[in-house]
């Protein structure tokens, strides 16, 4: 798809590059502290993404919600979670920006419209249809984005999510990020329509774009006509970026399902951080100083998550309910 | 005091509530009913009655008839509350908790605390239980059992009209989610009802009567039966406690272990299977915190730990019944 750079703010450009390089960081940073065994838990790095999670959220105010997947760290960065309380929370820290009780894979900030990452396959489709009920009842415009991979198209949770959707005609889009793995399996094996999954949306009723996922350009021009269609009321919409997983299913993943220098060539061929640097016109030193400043943040938030105190044991009965 | 069944009881709660919180919108299969028909809008206001009258009320962007998808209703259930509603969700039976169990066990009973406490789902699922009507294994079972037993839920079974009012309304103010259990043979019963705001704090249990002899803990549709049994006995000479929890999550634990303290004497009695059941868990609680109390083992009377059956006979001998409470009492008694 064609797309004019310069419809888009040097600001908005500077931005949108700082939370790429900021997902990546992170994810990068977890890649080797998980290493020294202090964090807990599984952690399912979202690495390779970027352009997706950026590409779709930077269209978005904090009215806007999304829930996401247990690869949620980039739409958490992306829609913009604190990133030390963010990083201590994956350290399992009291102060942690879910006391230390979700991790990794169930990070939330209902304040800003992120209604929360997911460790159940599937589960977020119906919720964003949901959520969208809730938009159009308050009718500012707003939508509920559910975040789902290929392996989550093959739900039947979002099966229902996307018919309801379309029943009800409600601001919901449903963005499927092919990143060509349901955890060890091929998505060409595992999504019976030729591994296409925005015909699907489209078999449900609703239009759906295409886009490529691992460019950020691409996929912000995408899902800014995507964004028009469902702001101007015309009920749901999805679509499928198509991008990749630099790192495993899981931090341990020995990845043996990859072929002969398929790791090294997505590398080269698609990561979303150097098509921005070829493409967007920004000058090679403005963009080093942002990696520069990310990377001190990064160091900040590792440090102070390492730092920070640990829960209680009587803190495991805190919060099960408002009152009981 | 007005006087009607639980079944306008429950409705005309909804048309108070919904038109006190203009937040609370209501979502399930046939809420209203006739949507896509020639027939028009509200053919049936819910297959129970229970929403009768309601879209016409408050338009169907608060009364929402879904596809027959039951995860779909729950999980919109549960983003519609993360995003400031506060979704009543309609479950035509309780069965169907297998369709859509994620949604109610991983999700909405989770999110407060995985989420560090600030994210309220304030949901309500409304799930019609019970067996009585021939409707077989598939949709006759009470579940309220299995999900007591997830922390993150309030489980609620109301017995009267006033009870259904009271607790209904209470769950609508409250900002946790609850599991509304209805009896499908109890819409029926009728009652006093409170006019005005009425509403019952959950973990306060109902002393339905007095006795002193043996404490009869009976659930849901149960306490009815105990009632007819107390009858027999009280015309025998025996006097029976009757408390119905009225929650079992939270469950007043006291009520019960107060009058096992005077009675010395329990029986359970639960419209499910044994294992893993109320009755066993509230004698496991009595045997635990109440021992001393006890002058005779707690007797359960549930239903055989076998599938709900079809057949008129067959339901009837899988149900418990008075004469079965009866005998259980007069073994209580006789122990020792």
């Amino acid at each position: 798809m064609a797309f004019a750079h310069n419809s888009l703010s040097q600001e908005a450009l500077l931005d949108a590059y700082r939370r790429m390089a900021t997902i990546r960081q992170f994810e990068e940073r977890l890649h080797e502290e998980i290493k020294t065994g202090e964090i807990p838990g599984f952690t399912h790095l979202y690495c390779g993404q970027e352009a997706a999670a950026v590409g779709v959220c930077s269209h978005l105010d904090d009215e806007d919600m999304i829930v996401s997947t247990h690869r949620g760290h980039g739409h958490c960065i992306a829609k913009g979670c604190d990133v030390i309380a963010m990083m201590k929370e994956i350290y399992g820290k009291r102060d942690g920006l879910c006391k230390g009780r979700g991790g990794s894979m169930h990070i939330a900030d209902t304040k800003i419209g992120m209604l929360g990452a997911n460790g159940i396959v599937g589960a977020g489709a119906p919720q964003a249809v949901g959520a969208a009920i809730a938009a159009k009842m308050d009718g500012r415009r707003k939508v509920a984005i559910a975040f789902s991979g290929d392996g989550a198209c093959n739900q039947g949770t979002t099966f229902e999510a996307m018919n309801m959707a379309v029943v009800l005609k409600v601001p919901a889009i449903f963005v499927f990020e092919n990143n060509h793995y349901s955890e060890h399996t091929g998505y060409s094996y595992a999504v019976g329509t030729s591994g296409d999954i925005a015909s699907r949306a489209e078999a449900f009723g609703m239009k759906a774009w295409r886009a490529n996922g691992s460019d950020f350009f691409d996929t912000y021009a995408a899902f800014g006509d995507l964004l028009a269609h469902v702001r101007g009321g015309h009920g749901p919409a999805a679509i499928e970026l198509d991008t990749e997983r630099f790192y495993g299913h899981f931090e341990g993943d020995p990845q043996r399902y990859r072929g002969p220098g398929e790791l090294d060539r997505i590398r080269a061929e698609r990561d979303c951080l150097i098509a921005f640097r070829q493409s967007s016109g920004i000058a090679a030193d403005a963009l080093d100083s942002i990696d520069a400043e990310v990377a001190a943040l990064i160091d900040e938030a590792v440090t102070a998550a390492r730092a920070a105190p640990v829960s209680e044991p009587a803190h495991v009965l805190e919060d099960v309910y408002a009152d009981y | 005091m007005a006087i009607m069944n639980i079944r306008d009881a429950i409705n005309r709660t909804l048309h108070d509530e919904m038109e006190r919180d203009p937040n609370i919108i209501l979502l399930g299969e046939d809420v209203a009913g006739g949507a896509g028909t020639a027939g028009g809008q509200e053919s049936i206001g819910g297959i129970w009655g229970t929403s009768g009258g309601l879209i016409g009320k408050f338009g169907a962007d608060r009364v929402i008839d879904t596809p027959i998808s039951e995860s779909a209703i729950i999980g919109a259930a549960a983003g519609a509350a993360l995003a400031g509603k506060r979704p009543v969700a309609e479950l035509m039976f309780a069965d169907f908790i297998g369709v859509c169990a994620d949604q109610i066990i991983n999700q909405i009973a989770k999110f407060r605390y995985m989420f560090g406490g600030e994210t309220a789902c304030p949901v309500v699922v409304r799930l019609i239980y019970g067996a009585g009507m021939n409707a077989a294994a598939q949709h006759s079972q009470a579940f309220y059992n299995l999900l007591t037993s997830v922390p993150g839920l309030k489980v609620v079974l109301p017995t009267t009209p006033a009870d259904a009012k009271g607790l209904l309304t209470e769950a609508l103010h409250g900002q946790d989610p609850v599991m509304f259990f209805e009896h499908k043979a109890l819409y029926t019963k009728k009652g006093e009802v409170p006019d005005g705001p009425y509403r019952i704090p959950f973990g306060h249990a109902r002393m339905v009567r007095e006795g002193g002899d043996v404490t009869i803990v009976a659930l849901g549709r149960m306490v009815s039966f105990a009632e007819k049994a107390a009858d027999a006995l009280a015309a025998q000479g025996i006097g029976c406690d009757i408390i119905d929890p009225r929650t079992t999550s939270p469950l007043d634990e006291e009520a019960i272990l107060d009058s096992v303290e005077q009675t010395g004497r329990l029986v359970v009695v639960d419209e499910s299977p044994p294992r893993c059941s109320l009755a066993r868990d509230i004698i496991g609680l009595v045997a635990e915190q109440g021992f001393t109390s006890l002058k005779a083992p707690p007797r359960m009377v549930t239903a055989p730990h076998t599938p709900i059956p079809f057949a008129r006979e067959l339901e009837r001998a899988w149900l418990p019944s008075p004469a079965h409470i009866e005998t259980a009492v007069r073994g209580v008694l006789d122990w020792g």
